[in-house]
């Protein structure tokens, strides 16, 4: 405890580039072990997409159903696939998120030399392994018990697509963690979630809608998703797949926009 | 009695400041958090910054740790801003949080936070020095409100940092936890550390540091030793049964006051020593001699009310 210590070595610091990836690694792999003994989070997220499937796909339908020349149980995975992303998403960043920031454990970190970017980056992480995860077991299920045959690479394409897929939803996540309680965060996922959903034809194929919601569809982020996903089956509106990848990119950059602005605001309230 | 500043700094450690607020004040809109607040820590020493609730102590330690920005005036930790990742490195912060990720064990939380820092604890060492060895793999939800405390210690002290900002260490915890909490404070001390807690319990402040800062209402209002600050308010009690007369008692120098108590008296004075050389001989058949430092607590409230009163209760 000399004087020496209580200066600094000249020039700016810099946590070495080896160091920073460990912690982004690490602050990773622990935000993945709390919410996988989380059970609310990881069983209700990876289960309640599998179930519609069981339900509706397998148990409910005769094996020859088809919808516009794609039989079912092929047409059920990439639409339970989104849904499927779209909670393991929402649920994997917003309801940690506003916990965390409203109940002081996010000024604990804040507070630790900790990269704080660390810490986003492990919350999306999150979200896209455990969409990746649903998604691999409802192809699973489908190859398996739902006579489902895909190529391979449709397979891998598809998977691509559905996980690729989670990043918008996953900012939409932070910003709606920035700006919901505590307490009212799973309260407020499934208000939108679950409408967003029907809305976007993720439960009953969009053509079954009356025409006004087909229409509507088409302003929601989750009918992109899947129908890019539907593409891969040969099952889409056949509408340009690039007019859904560009809606899907505006809704990510919205998203994170707002959640930088929740961000700042947090920082201003911290910091201000 | 209570010293100033500058005497403080003349008594105390001789190490240099690495933790300073200089005129600082924080508003929260309407409400002033804390005015032109002048203080700081020097190197080795454990200050407890006492007061009551809303008194502006994690306002305070917040500055400190550049979790707030000063409306006004400038906080320094190490020459720099507690901001800088490279002054956090050097900083261990426990602060009160409502719920901690309860799904992660006890060495988890630790390895995390030890990757945060560039020369953290070995994890061994982290467990023994807050006491956790034999809960280190349980969950952090399974885990009682002592256990959680020093799992938030440990969280502090696990980067091996120079200066740790304990926020109300102990607040809520039962009387066994508090006291092994205070053990493990002392083990930091003895490892050269330097340690500001914050306290609203003066037997706390009392039991572990070397100076003890007064804040209330965003000011400060008294700073010393503990015992100056005691001394400072209602000083030490005596209590005996003497036959001596109670206007003679009240004559002798230093007394502040002297009361009946049962069938004995109560004397209240600044030093307890000069008063009981002169009961003694006095009165050779005195009996019953109790002496304790005054009511604590009831000190700490002299303290902290409106400093006018305050001078009132103590003339």
């Amino acid at each position: 405890m000399a004087t020496a210590s209580t200066t600094f070595a000249p020039g700016p610091w810099e946590r070495p580039l080896a160091k920073t990836l460990a912690i982004y690694f690490k602050e990773a792999k622990y935000e993945f072990l709390t919410r996988l003994r989380l059970r609310a989070y990881s069983l209700s997220t990876i289960l309640f997409p599998l179930m519609f499937y069981v339900l509706f796909g397998l148990v409910l339908n005769q094996k020859d159903a088809a919808v516009g020349g794609t039989t079912i149980t092929t047409y059920l995975i990439p639409t339970y696939g989104a849904f499927g992303v779209m909670g393991a998403s929402l649920f994997g960043t917003a309801s940690g998120l506003a916990a965390e920031r409203g109940l002081g454990w996010l000024q604990v970190k804040r507070a630790s030399p900790m990269p704080p970017f660390a810490y986003f980056t492990a919350k999306v992480a999150i979200g896209v392994i455990f969409s990746t995860i649903v998604v691999l077991l409802l192809l699973l299920l489908g190859v398996t018990f739902g006579g489902v045959h895909m190529p391979l690479l449709d397979a891998a394409k598809l998977v691509g697509i559905l996980v690729a897929g989670s990043l918008p939803f996953c900012a939409m996540g932070l910003a709606i963690g920035y700006f919901v309680g505590p307490n009212s965060a799973v309260a407020t996922i499934n208000l939108i979630y679950l409408p967003l959903s029907f809305c976007s034809g993720l439960w009953v194929p969009i053509m079954f809608l009356p025409h006004l919601m087909q229409k509507i569809a088409h302003l929601l982020p989750p009918y992109h998703l899947a129908q890019l996903a539907l593409g891969v089956v040969g099952a889409g509106q056949h509408e340009s797949s690039l007019a859904h990848w560009e809606a899907l990119i505006g809704f990510f950059l919205i998203c994170l926009g707002v959640a930088r602005l929740g961000f700042q605001r947090d920082e201003g309230k911290m910091y201000g | 009695m209570i010293a100033t500043l500058q005497e403080t700094k003349k008594a105390g450690h001789g190490g240099a400041v690495i933790a300073s607020l200089h005129r600082a004040s924080k508003n929260f809109g309407e409400v002033q958090a804390l005015r032109r607040v002048d203080f700081g820590v020097r190197a080795g020493e454990l200050v407890a910054l006492l007061g009551p609730n809303g008194a502006g102590k994690t306002t305070a330690v917040k500055l400190l740790l550049g979790l707030a920005k000063p409306t006004a005036g400038t906080v320094s930790v190490f020459g720099g801003d507690p901001i800088e990742a490279e002054v956090r490195t050097r900083i261990g912060a426990m602060l009160q949080v409502a719920k901690v990720p309860e799904t992660l064990r006890v060495s988890e939380h630790i390895d995390l936070f030890s990757s945060y820092y560039p020369k953290p604890l070995l994890l061994a060492e982290t467990l023994a020095l807050a006491g956790l060895q034999e809960i280190k793999n349980r969950e952090f939800g399974e885990l009682s409100g002592g256990q959680r405390q020093r799992v938030l210690f440990a969280l502090a002290l696990c980067g091996d940092p120079d200066i740790l900002f304990l926020d109300e260490p102990t607040v809520g915890l039962d009387v066994e936890s508090r006291r092994q909490l205070w053990e493990e404070i002392r083990k930091l001390i003895a490892r050269g550390k330097t340690v500001l807690l914050t306290t609203h319990y003066l037997e706390e402040a009392d039991a572990l540091a070397d100076r003890v800062v007064v804040i209330n209402r965003g000011e400060i209002i008294a700073e010393g030793t503990p015992a100056q600050i005691k001394a400072g308010t209602v000083g030490r009690r005596i209590r005996c049964v003497s036959s001596l007369d109670i206007e003679t008692v009240r004559a002798l120098p230093g007394v502040i006051e002297v009361r009946r108590h049962r069938d004995g008296l109560e004397i209240r004075a600044a030093e307890a020593e000069p008063i009981l050389r002169e009961l003694l001989m006095r009165d050779p058949k005195l009996s019953g001699l109790d002496v304790s430092s005054a009511g604590l607590e009831e000190a700490f409230l002299v303290l902290t009310q409106d400093r006018r009163d305050a001078r009132e209760m103590t003339r």
